[in-house]
């Protein structure tokens, strides 16, 4: 910026210098005052974000509000421009506190505040409600984690998400446990939250269908931190694997009592347990073994240079879905770009056919709003650590090396596929040469003969 | 039957805290009529300022037991504090206003402790540490911590010395003729303001306890982990009969056992299938039960056991009744 001064200044410089020739009373300020060049107005864009900052998960809150702040940030370190206009933009960070009426309070509001779009919000009991205040207001939505399915079967083509959906994870870790544990007899527990309640039912049906026996349900909520009297009932019955679906806060305690009346089964969670706090909360022993599954992929196997600026930015690892909301919010500002507007009825088509490298990998959306061929990722606590097991994409199974393997096939493939057009080229460019070669010789050729002729001529006239 | 054994011992440890916190709630309620709604607040503190106190200790590598009892001194401490703060500059001024000022009073104290709470440890949840490996014995089937016999033990025995406060010592006696009738026993030398205040404070000091012991059991810790833990308390206290310090300790083991005994049964007493009344054919073949109610029902089930005594028995198990004072 500095740098270019000079130059812009020059002619500024000449123009006042004029008017100072031509009208000495009014001369001295402007040259004083290197005043901006008419820039173009800068426009400010809003973008929301709504997560719980509160509450038991509020750590999962924050992970996913930085992603969207470190993506804006990128967005307005690379400048944008839409219709003309630079355009600046504001993360607008709002807190439902994991709450469903506070949640569609905070959409209003995000929606009063004039945003133009929403990345959000992290549970599916909040985004739920509140996506239907985002779509009665035309305002495109992301969702970066939540995995209730019901979210894009409302029908609201303004709704999307970049996560799997729990219909996918349950069948992913139902499968996983089935292949890997072949258990007997299931036991399912979960938090009668809309997320917890929903997954369990999926891994209920996926283990129903292979003809697992399984436990009738058992149920906490959302703050429970004595499970010994269902988990002592459960005891009696000796599951093989006892799978809970809920949050980290609730799943930790969980795991430490079931061991602790000595319950040897496999404990398996969702993702909302699925965090190197489960280590702390159930104590570091006990939590060794565990094994639990998140839509998508690991945060570990997200894109290198994600990772590397996430940390530089906030000075930790992010935690679980900050590469889902960080895609969400490029994604938005892609399709305005596209669009070369920041209105949501004029980007809102363009979000919907984007096909985006993100963080996660490549995004594209079916015609629910849901991500495309979604990836589904097993884990288990290894050394205090949630470390990957197992990649599921369309009911493969294969390990994370695997999976990273495959995207180097991939991307080899791509590679070489390349390389082979340009060789191709390059062979094109030597048969035309060789050819205009030939046919430069034929050509020297014949002019010889005639010449030869010629003096052949010269010779028999002599 | 282990499972029974064990379902009762769940619910033995569970019962002994509250009946440690119920006992804060009814000592106070006993003398005026106040129930203090912060209380369960208390015993977050209690747990909060534990857990401080341990991770502060941590790098000095001391035996177990050591941290464990400079832990329990520092909680002691802050509690019986906070106990005697709410009492001195929250509900002494409003001594003599009618009953409902003090009552939303004692709402407001439990959102500024809790709020309190959370700008000073922050919204996680933490992790309370775990000092003891866990040693667990095997009895008839049932497991049971050592930590489970520390907790019931320990609060039996504070019941005790409370009860024997209470009922033997001269401070208890004026405790005790302040609950029965402040102005006359002001006349006859009784310094009320002192007998309150103390009665605060030993509920506190209680409530401190039972923090150590809620965040040693479910080895968590939160800024929140006091409202449903008061909440329940307070009911024990109400189902024993509010004012009345064994009641309080009755109402607490038998709210908790009712809970293990609900969550671990009710399930099973439910499933229509098992009883073949009104059960829909086809769910039972295809899961082999039908469950009306699921354990989730377990507190559900507690608040009923309560709402029956309060109707067939209004003033608590062990409570007198008692003419309205006015």
């Amino acid at each position: 910026m500095l740098r270019s001064n000079p130059y812009w200044l020059a002619p500024l410089v000449f123009c006042t210098l004029l008017a100072a020739c031509g009208k000495k009373e009014e001369a001295p300020a402007p040259a004083a005052t290197p005043a901006q060049p008419p820039a173009p107005e800068i426009v400010t864009v809003k973008i929301g974000h709504v997560a719980p900052l509160t509450g038991g998960i509020a750590h999962l809150g924050k992970d996913n509000e930085n992603g969207a702040r470190l993506a804006l940030e990128e967005i307005n370190a690379a400048g944008v421009s839409l219709a003309g206009h630079a355009v600046k933009f504001e993360l607008v960070a709002e807190d439902d506190q994991a709450d469903p009426k506070i949640a569609t309070t905070v959409a209003q509001k995000l929606i009063d505040a004039k945003v133009a779009g929403v990345v959000g919000h992290l549970n599916s009991g909040t985004t739920i409600p509140a996506s239907a205040l985002y779509a009665q207001a035309g305002l495109p939505m992301i969702s970066g984690s939540a995995t209730n399915p019901a979210l894009t079967e409302q029908g609201y083509k303004q709704v999307f998400r970049v996560v799997g959906r729990d219909d996918q994870q349950g069948p992913a870790v139902a499968s996983y446990l089935l292949t890997q544990k072949k258990p007997k007899l299931v036991a399912i527990v979960d938090d009668a939250t809309a997320y917890g309640e929903g997954l369990a039912n999926e891994v209920e049906k996926a283990f129903k269908t292979a003809g697992v026996k399984v436990l009738p349900r058992e149920k906490g909520t959302d703050k429970t931190t004595d499970w010994k009297a269902i988990l002592t009932k459960l005891k009696g019955k000796r599951p093989d694997v006892v799978f809970y679906g809920g949050m980290d806060a609730t799943g930790g305690p969980l795991l430490k009592q079931g061991r602790e009346l000595g319950i040897t089964a496999v404990f398996a969670f969702g993702d909302g347990a699925c965090t190197d706090k489960m280590k702390e909360l159930a104590g570091e022993p006990v939590a060794e073994g565990l094994i639990c599954s998140q839509a998508g992929i690991p945060v570990q196997a997200a894109s290198e240079r994600f990772l590397s600026a996430y940390k530089r930015k906030f000075n930790i690892d992010p935690i679980l879905y900050a590469p889902f909301t960080y895609d969400a919010t490029h994604l938005l500002v892609a399709a305005m770009k596209k669009a070369d507007s920041a209105d949501p009825a004029k980007y809102l088509p363009e979000l919907a056919r984007i096909r985006h490298e993100g963080a996660s990998g490549r995004i594209e959306f079916d015609d629910k709003g849901d991500r495309k061929d979604a990836e589904m990722t097993i884990f288990t606590m290894k050394a205090g650590k949630i470390t990957p097991l197992a990649i599921i994409k369309s009911n493969q199974s294969m390990t994370v090396d695997e999976y990273v393997a495959s995207l180097k096939t991939a991307a080899a493939i791509d590679t070489a596929k390349e390389r082979a057009v340009e060789a191709g080229q390059a062979a094109g460019a030597a048969l035309k040469a060789a050819g205009e070669a030939a046919e430069g010789a034929l050509k020297s050729a014949k002019e010889s003969a005639k010449e030869a002729a010629d003096k052949a001529k010269a010779a028999v006239g002599k | 039957m282990d499972i029974f054994l064990q379902q009762l011992v769940n619910g033995l440890t569970l019962g002994s805290i509250y009946a440690l916190v119920a006992l804060g709630y009814t000592m106070v309620y006993g003398i005026i009529q106040l129930i203090n709604f912060a209380h369960g607040e208390v015993v977050m503190v209690g747990a909060m300022v534990a857990l401080s106190a341990m991770n502060a200790l941590a790098p000095l590598a001391w035996p177990a037991a050591a941290v464990l009892g400079v832990a329990l001194v520092v909680a002691l401490a802050a509690c019986t504090a906070v106990g005697w703060g709410l009492e001195r500059w929250a509900y002494r001024p409003l001594r003599g206003a009618p009953r409902l000022a003090p009552l939303i009073t004692a709402i407001g104290m439990s959102i500024v402790l809790q709020y309190l709470a959370l700008s000073i440890w922050g919204r996680d949840n933490l992790a309370f540490p775990q000092l003891f490996t866990p040693r667990v014995f095997e009895l008839a089937g049932a497991r049971i911590t050592l930590l489970q016999c520390l907790i019931v033990g320990l609060s039996v025995a504070l019941m005790a010395v409370v009860s024997l406060f209470v009922y033997r010592s001269r401070t208890g006696t004026a405790m005790r003729a302040a609950a029965e009738n402040p102005e006359v026993a002001q006349l006859m030398g009784v310094d009320v303001d002192r007998v309150i205040a103390l009665a605060f404070m030993i509920g506190a000091a209680l409530a401190a306890v039972a923090g150590v012991m809620i965040g040693s059991y479910y080895g968590i810790a939160h800024y929140t982990i006091g409202f449903i833990l008061g909440l329940k308390a307070f009911s024990a206290a109400v189902l024993g009969g509010i004012g009345n310090v064994a009641g309080a300790m009755l109402g607490g083991l038998l709210l908790g056992l009712t809970e293990a005994l609900a969550a671990g049964y009710i399930g099973e007493l439910t499933d229509l299938c098992r009883w073949g009344v009104l059960a829909p054919a086809e769910r039972c073949a295809e899961a082999g039960h039908f469950v009306l109610f699921g354990s989730n029902y377990q507190d559900v089930f507690a608040f009923l056991v309560l709402i029956g005594v309060l109707v067939f028995r209004p003033s608590g198990l062990l409570g007198e009744r008692v003419a309205e004072r006015t």
